[in-house]
């Protein structure tokens, strides 16, 4: 059993365009309208790096940014976790090789790293704590949540957990099909910090069938991009309401989510 | 930390399949690289291939055919994994095993060929192409987990060159919490045009063979590799173990390392810290090494700054090219052997240090009984771990 406390959230979904905007549509208090997301400019970023910045990293940091705001991030160590990272990227080199090219931008090609969006948090941030990248294809939520709060727990540090991805552009789409751009970022804590905490969470491995939403439209949400399977969780601390919902998680095993407020 | 100890280790790289292979090719100096092209790519360079990776996968494996699962499956075959695991899942069960596997470039070959042969009309990508199970960063590890019947989580790690060798701080943690009671850590990558062009573009692919720390050092070799270990609690005294591990980010740039190593240096000391070691305890020092006078020059920086300019150093990157998301492990079964032969192998391909160095890089092996060694991977996005390996007290 893994415990740790949720400091503050960060979303970005269609119709979820921040906590604050989200969290009465969790509670079912509004419906779900899926107004597309406004584009956003990474505040963290030098100049150049945010005008540049490729639509994954700008995913990424848009919740980053939100779960941080107030807060001291330049000590703080990370876990970002994504299906496919950067597709854009890797449509753009295959399709220059297709065509008997060997030229790749090298802009491109740092980028097209799976780690590219915490590079430029530690470079935007100043932060040289330590930071993981995982890919957990669908399951990158549960698998993200479940290595953040190992790190939690064995550090006795906060985390920040930051899950995102964009959909792939064509023909690419058609191979792996994500219907919306979304991320989703947690600040994570020891449970010792709780005063401040949104939920205090007790994590576990568990064959149990993953949670699924009864509202439909809030269900398709959470089939549309790997960040958003972990609605169930963010819909149960917008309710405060204290239970388990278990989460699809990477490999044989699921995640069972006990909730406290 | 509390060691933990290694029941099981195996690689394959450019230098063959296998612990034995490996232990052979650093006693007798014999690197994998060759002066070679890969698929389409013609650039004149020196590549670490691994040789056999032209038959498919069969049965119900097919739908993962991909050349990094072809590496993945040839590695497991040897050294009695495959049977070392079964062994811990018959202690355990195999919900009680995890996997953490690093790689950087899944199976990004997978999609090259899938875009060569989309249908020159529509561009639809050919129907036997199947991302989530040949290209998917995620598939490198969730392969590993079915090809050894384990039902605890599948993790892949993707933070470039040090993808494998984050793992070992992943499982520790994973172990510690008592998520699993053993773990299968390591590491796949495999070659592709998107790495080998890529480098190329960042004018860090080396025309000769890669030559670390040499004054007139002019880049990378790329290679593949494939390897693993399984982690379990309790390392008996004198047992191979995982001692520590660091982990740090540069804060500096993408795809080049902070000048003064500084971030090298904080992953060098977490490690040493966790460990509960000194840097006199360390008998050698495997490099990341990758060749680039950037790289060479901020590691040693770091080198000096933490172990002083006495411990011998090398790295091995000249044998076996810059495997990318697999050096991690790679090199810790180097560290290993080193440990285990007393046996610190030489650069083999430096013929003069850079005088601008002040480590001490090997230029010949040294036959010296060590209790630890440290290994260092560096990756793109400014990530950094270090390894500490050797026997436990």
């Amino acid at each position: 059993m893994i415990e740790l406390s949720i400091q503050a959230i960060g979303l970005a979904a269609p119709g979820l365009p921040n906590w604050n905007e989200a969290a009465p549509v969790l509670r079912g208090e509004q419906p779900l309208l899926p107004t597309p997301l406004t584009p956003y400019a990474p505040q963290l970023l030098p100049p150049n790096e945010r005008r540049r910045a490729q639509p994954s990293v700008r995913q990424a940091f848009r919740v980053a940014e939100e779960a941080v705001a107030g807060r001291d991030a330049s000590q703080l160590a990370t876990v970002f976790s994504s299906s496919d990272g950067d597709l854009a990227i890797l449509h753009r080199i295959c399709s220059a090789f297709a065509q008997n090219s060997s030229v790749v931008s090298p802009t491109d090609f740092h980028n097209s790293v799976h780690n590219a969006a915490a590079g430029y948090w530690g470079i935007g941030t100043g932060s040289r704590a330590p930071s993981t990248t995982l890919a957990g294809h669908d399951q990158s939520f549960a698998a993200g949540l479940l290595e953040a709060a190992l790190q939690v727990s064995a550090q006795q540090q906060p985390v920040l957990l930051v899950v995102f991805d964009v959909p792939a552009p064509e023909p690419l789409l058609q191979a792996r099909i994500m219907a919306c751009a979304a991320s989703c970022a947690l600040l994570l804590a020891p449970r010792t910090d709780d005063t401040q905490a949104l939920a205090t969470l007790q994590l576990q491995l568990s064959a149990d069938a993953e949670t699924i939403l009864t509202d439909p439209a809030l269900e398709a949400q959470r089939h549309g991009n790997p960040a958003l399977r972990g609605l169930p969780l963010l819909r149960a601390v917008a309710r405060r309401e204290a239970g388990r919902v278990v989460l699809p998680c990477s490999g044989h095993r699921n995640l069972a989510v006990n909730l406290e407020f | 930390m509390k060691p933990l100890r290694l029941t099981g280790l195996t690689a394959t790289s450019a230098l063959g399949r296998g612990l034995d292979a490996h232990w052979q090719a650093l006693q007798q100096g014999r690197s994998g690289l060759q002066q070679k092209t890969f698929d389409r790519c013609t650039l004149p360079c020196w590549i670490g291939e691994v040789e056999g990776l032209v038959q498919p996968l069969q049965g119900d494996w097919a739908p993962w055919d991909c050349r990094n699962n072809r590496l993945a499956t040839l590695a497991l075959d040897q050294d009695g994994f495959r049977e070392t695991v079964a062994t811990a899942v018959a202690r355990h069960g195999a919900d009680r095993v995890a996997v953490f596997v690093g790689t950087s470039t899944s199976g990004t070959l997978s999609t090259e060929h899938a875009y060569r042969d989309a249908d020159p009309d529509s561009g639809r990508l050919p129907d036997t192409y199947l991302y989530r199970t040949t290209h998917n960063p995620h598939a490198a590890a969730e392969f590993v987990r079915l090809q050894l019947g384990l039902e605890n989580v599948a993790i892949a790690v993707c933070t470039a060159c040090s993808s494998s060798a984050k793992v070992f701080a992943a499982a520790s943690r994973a172990l510690d919490a008592g998520l699993c009671d053993a773990a299968v850590v390591g590491g796949v990558d495999s070659l592709c045009l998107t790495t080998l062009n890529g480098f190329n573009s960042l004018q860090l692919i080396s025309p000769e063979i890669c030559r670390p720390a040499d004054a007139q050092r002019k880049g990378i070799s790329i290679g593949e590799a494939a390897g693993f270990a399984l982690l379990e609690r309790d390392a008996p005294s004198g047992s191979l173990a995982l001692l520590g591990y660091g982990e740090s980010s540069d804060a500096y740039h993408m795809s080049a390392p902070d000048p003064e190593g500084r971030g090298a240096q904080q992953a060098m000391r977490d490690a040493l810290a966790r460990a509960g070691l000194t840097a006199a305890a360390v008998g050698y020092v495997n490099l990341h090494g990758t060749a680039t006078p950037a790289n060479d020059s901020s590691e040693d920086q770091a080198i000096v700054s933490v172990f002083g300019t006495e411990t011998p150093c090398s790295s091995t990157k000249g044998y076996t090219g810059h495997t990318l998301g697999a050096a991690g492990i790679l090199e810790a079964v180097i560290a290993l052997l080193a440990v285990q032969h007393g046996f610190l192998p030489a650069a083999i391909t430096t013929r003069e240090k850079d005088p601008a160095l002040r480590g001490n890089i090997l230029l010949q092996p040294l036959r010296r009984e060590i209790r630890a060694a440290l290994t260092n991977s560096f990756g793109f996005g400014g990530n950094n771990a270090s390894l500490l390996l050797g026997r436990a007290p």
